[in-house]
This record gives structure tokens, sequence and C-alpha cells, in this order.
């Protein structure tokens, strides 16, 4: 493994030479880089990228083009941004953020990405590692075979229309009144589980088949289902509220609104291209298509992106439901009793009208997260009740293999970033790359002589997702971490990993 | 066919998937774009069959074509669970502004246990995407999103 990541360094490394990355962006402190307004003809505000001097190397210039091109939007507010974890995106970079006013500005299915809502949630057990570790094989299985993963998964739900229509509308509500997990579950999620103004009828026939079959899916790619330990506590007052100790069991999972969310806004961008004729929008990238906030067109986007949102989150729930029986079949023990609950869940694609301090006024704003984490400080009234005196716990899951990281949005968040965070490790290898460096097979049992189990539907994704292939994600947490936006809470190390 | 005899080729993209394809005619290159994604989500060598889906769409340009026209395959692989492998673009045409495409594909059914899928695609996408009559043919550029 040390070698893959020598590998990926030269990788990135290569690609800087090409476009010196230093002579695109000027240091306003530590971690927080501008990208002027020079940068390329109409950006209306300039760009903010917050990463370590060491991590800018690996930045590709693509990225800081993007981040301009962004900030060329209408409406734009204070600086178009992005995450320590920024690459390559369509449109936006990922992890980028940018908040559009909510009269003036604009509303961007390129802000959201593809895969809307794909989010992490995270389970606490009152298990400790040595519990689970002589059944983590077992374990792993059992997980894999009841949690539907891979290309084209199916769930082992078929839903109804009134049924698809009630996740668009009540996400993990819905799934939690349908039997699918507990009232709590709820009220431990990022806006409780669902958004409103959620609209099924701005979601195609198209979207509504591909959405039926697949609630209650993994999926394939980068989500995955991992148990998981506390291997390291960085700050015992907030790990005491989210009811986190070390050596304790945790599970996560990763994934998103499936083929639903892929085809609402597959359907909507093919709308919004044309918007922006009608309402002779500038644009320097066409994967940027975007309407006016107010306009029909966005409108009726935003109505059913937040149906993709919803369904999303009923997706992890129910996913969560098949995790507590997959422990109750392994442990012979209730859920309830292994203290199953669940610790939070966030979304890491979404944008929301929310209301930001900008120069001293409060406004409303449609801010975009694409591959970022809402990350809103103590006190605020969005943060659950049992958090409020810390923070909004932000989940940021690292690969198979490597860390992944829990922490408290900190009130810099609100000043510096919209009240948003990183969301992951990010990329610096492409999978193709990846399939030629690594063998399944050996990186599965070279994760395994590490005491991590590893199942999936086929080894090259075990390739195509080696730990090599991401950057660091300690590396990518310290950075929001001494930018104040994002505490450190705790680090969780793999046991056992499912995977499509 | 341009470049060397080759349909499509794959290349570096480090979160994604980009291929160029090629053709003598439009229509070629679009059934190459079409081989080209199949690929990515499976070996399409190893699929035969003529289990076939009309399609039959209508676009404002010929890019947005490209897009709707592998958006709409991809839609069929999912839910009416075909695997194609076969591409058959019997028309492209422009007409009062708008671009129409008439196609066959051609596939089998999916099943589980002799169809090891390799990659997810979630998207078809507008990034980077380019569409061009070359001194050689036609040529095209797509970004999938998996």
């Amino acid at each position: 493994m040390v070698e893959s990541e020598d590998t990926a360094i030269e990788e990135s490394g290569t690609e800087s030479v090409q476009r010196d990355i230093k002579s695109l962006v000027r240091k306003i402190s530590d971690n927080n880089w501008e990208i002027p307004k020079g940068h390329i003809p109409g950006m209306r505000v300039p760009g903010r990228l917050f990463v370590s001097e060491n991590l800018l190397e690996g930045i590709e210039p693509g990225t800081i083009d993007q981040i301009a091109n962004v900030a060329t939007l209408p409406g734009i507010q204070k600086y178009s941004m992005a995450m320590p974890d920024a690459h390559l995106g369509y449109g936006f970079a990922i992890g980028g953020v940018a908040a559009f006013d909510a009269e003036e500005g604009i509303i961007s299915p390129g802000g959201v990405g593809f895969d809307i809502n794909c989010g992490v949630r995270l389970i606490r057990t009152n298990l400790q590692k040595e519990d689970v570790v002589p059944h983590i094989k077992r374990l792993t299985d059992e997980l894999f075979n009841n949690v539907p993963a891979g290309v084209g998964s199916k769930s082992r739900f078929k839903a109804s229309d009134k049924e698809l229509d009630s996740a668009f509308l009540e996400g993990a509500k819905w799934a939690v009144d349908a039997g699918y997990g507990v009232e709590a579950d709820v009220e431990h999620c990022e806006g409780n589980g669902y958004l409103e103004g959620a609209d099924p009828a701005y979601v195609s026939a198209k979207a509504r088949n591909r959405g039926k079959p697949q609630l209650g899916t993994l999926g394939s790619g980068n989500h995955f289902l991992e148990v998981q330990y506390v291997d390291e506590i960085y700050d015992w007052e907030m790990a005491s509220t989210f009811g986190l100790e070390e050596g304790q069991v945790t599970v996560m999972v990763h994934c998103g609104s499936r083929g639903a969310g892929h085809q609402i806004c597959t359907d909507h961008l093919k709308e919004l291209s044309q918007a922006v004729k009608k309402y002779g929008i500038e644009l320097p990238d066409k994967q940027l298509a975007c309407a006016p906030a107010q306009s029909k067109e966005a409108q009726d986007y935003f109505k059913a992106m937040l149906c993709a949102a919803n369904y999303a989150w009923a997706n992890r729930q129910m996913i969560t439901h098949w995790t507590r029986e997959s422990f109750e079949k392994i442990f012979d023990r209730d859920a309830e009793d292994m203290g199953m609950s669940l610790l939070y869940d966030v979304a890491h694609n979404v944008a929301k009208l929310e209301e930001h301090n900008i120069d001293g006024r409060k406004k409303e704003v449609y801010v975009h997260r694409k591959g970022a984490t809402r990350a809103f400080p103590a006190g605020h009234p969005e943060v659950p009740f049992a958090y409020r005196d810390v923070g909004q716990p932000v989940l940021i899951p690292g690969s198979m293999g490597t860390p992944s990281f829990i922490l408290c949005g900190a009130k810099e968040a609100m000043d510096v970033s919209f009240g948003s965070a990183c969301h992951g490790a990010g990329r610096v290898m492409s999978r193709a790359h990846a399939k030629k460096e690594f063998h399944g097979q050996s990186v599965k049992e070279n994760l395994e002589a590490h005491g991590i189990t590893v199942r999936a539907t086929h080894p090259s994704v075990i390739a195509e997702e080696a730990p090599g292939v991401y950057k660091s994600s300690s590396e990518v947490v310290n950075v929001v971490h001494e930018l104040g936006i994002a505490r450190k809470v705790a680090r969780v190390i793999p046991l056992g990993v499912a995977k499509g | 066919m341009p470049s060397q005899g080759k349909k499509y080729e794959y290349l570096e993209h480090t979160a994604d998937i980009k291929f160029l394809a090629y053709g003598d005619t439009l229509e070629e290159v679009f059934e190459n774009a079409a081989l080209a994604m199949f690929n990515v989500i499976i070996d399409t060598g190893k699929v035969s069959g003529e289990t076939a889906r009309e399609v039959s769409l209508i676009s404002p340009d010929m890019e947005s074509l490209l897009v709707d026209w592998l958006s709409e395959l991809l839609y069929l692989f999912e839910v009416d669970e075909i695997v194609f492998w076969k591409f058959q673009v019997k028309e492209i045409k422009e007409e009062n502004g708008e671009y129409s495409i008439k196609a066959l594909a051609s596939g089998e059914e999916y099943y589980p246990e002799s169809h090891p899928f390799e990659t997810e695609i979630k998207a078809v996408t507008y990034n980077q995407l380019e569409l061009e009559k070359t001194a050689e043919g036609w040529k095209a550029q797509v970004v999938v999103d998996i």
C-alpha cells in the first residue's frame, strides 16, 4: 500500500508541472487561497480555495477554472468556494460551495451533481471492537447479502407509486413510518431526514421507473456500508455529547438517491440548458446550466431535486434497518440492546434555501453544496437538540482501509463557508489507472492482512477504490479543523466493508 | 474508419470516464459512442442476443442529441434490464432547427449469473462534450459520471 501512495503523489505532481498551480492563486492566509476576479472574464466575485500548501500541489488547474466559472453566475454571494478535497467535477468542482441570492441569483443542477443527496450516516453501537472482530467475516457477509449492492441492483422491496410519492415527500420519516427504523432516527438526520417543498409532479415517469426498484439499495462505485471502531478521540467533551468512546463499534452508510436522483438531474439539466438561452445567461461551461432562482424552470428543478434528496434519506433509512437486522442475526441480540442508534445523517450533494448573514445583513440564499457537508455550529436552531451545545456532527468517509472522521460544525463556518465543510478525501487517480495499478484480489488480501474484511460484487470495484487512489483524508480534515469551520472529534477505522 | 480503424478509445480522467468515439458518418459515431459507453458497464464481447429496443428522440442541437441518445440507452438498460451490445443508427437529421435520431439497440436480457458488471454509470454529462467533423470523419468526446 505504501507503493501505491507514492505513485499517487507522482501522478498529481506530473500534472502540477504542466501549469504552475501557485501562479493561479494568491495566498490569503494558511489554508486559504484566492482565485482573483481576473482569472477568467466575467467573474462577479473572487474564488476561495481552502487547502494546505501541500494539498494545493495536488489540485488540478481545471479545478481552479471550475471555481472561477461558478464565480460568473448571477447573484453569487461573497466567494465561489472549494473545500480541501476539491477535484474536477462537472460545472462546479467537487468540493464546491456557492450561495446565490434567493431573488437575484440562480439555481443550478451542476451545483448539486447527479447523485442528489449522496450522503453519509453513522450508527452507534455499545459493542466494543473485541466483541465484533471474531465475527467480522460473518457479519460482513450478512450485511453484503442483506443490503442489495452493485450495478443496477434491485431492492428487496419494490415501491408502489404511492410509496414512492411518500418517499419523495417525507424521506426518512416515511421509511420509519413504514417500519424501517425508530422515531429517534429522524431526529438525528440533517433536516429531520426530509426537506419541505418537494413536489413529485416535477419528477418524470423515467425517474420514477428508475426509483421504484432501487429504494433500499447501496449502489456501486465509492458507496459503501462499513463496520468500524473508534480508534482515536480528539475532543472528549464533544465525543461524549455524540455518544462516542474509544474502541466502540460504529457503522457507516455512504450512498445517495440512485437512479431516481441521476434521472432527475439529467431531465432538469436538459430543461435548464434551454432556459439558459431563454434568460440570456452567459455560461463559460454548458454543464453550469441554470435559471433565475424564481423562474419556473429553476423552481421545477428545485422541487424535483428535493424529491431526490428525500428519496436518499429514505434509502439510507432502509439500509439502516437491514443493518440492525444483520447485527441482530449475528449477535443474537436486539438492536436496541446493542445500542444501535443513529448518531447523525448528512447530505453531501444538495442545494438548500438557507438564511445567512452577508455583509451584516440577514439574507435568504440558495446554498449549493456539491461534495461538501453542512457544518452548522453550536446554537444553530437546525442542529438537533442533543447536539445544540456543541454543533452539528460532520461525517467524513474515508475509503476502504483508510480512516473516516467525525467532526463537529464550528463557529467560523458561518463566516467563512456558508456553514460548510469538506466531504471526503477526493480521488487522485483515475479508475482506469487504478485498475492497471492494483489488482482487486491482492488489494483485498492486503486489507485482510490488516484486519479489514471486504466483500464486493466484483474485484475491479476493490481495485478502483483502493486506498491509494485517494488523497489522505486526515490531511483534508486537518484543513477544516485548522480553519475552525469544523472541529475534529473522533477517528474511526474500518473492520468490515460491503461494496457494490 | 478514422483513427487507425479504432471505434473508440478511453482517455485519462481522475474521477470519471472520458472517451473518444470515431465514425465515418455521424450515425456511426453515435453507434460507437454507445458501444464505448456499454463497454464501461460490461464486457460487451461476452454479450449476444437480439432483444431490441427502438429509440426515437428529438433534441434542440446535435450535442444534446448525443447526450440524450446515450442517456436513453442507460435508462433502457436499467429499467428494461437489457444489456446492449449492438447499435444501429438508421438516421440522424435536422428539421426546423431540431435534430432527431431513429435507431435500434440490441442486446440480451440481464442475468445476474452470466453478466458480471464492471462499473455503474450514473449519467451522461455535457462536461467536455465535443462532437465534430474532422478530415477523417466524425469524432465525439464524452464524459460519463460513474
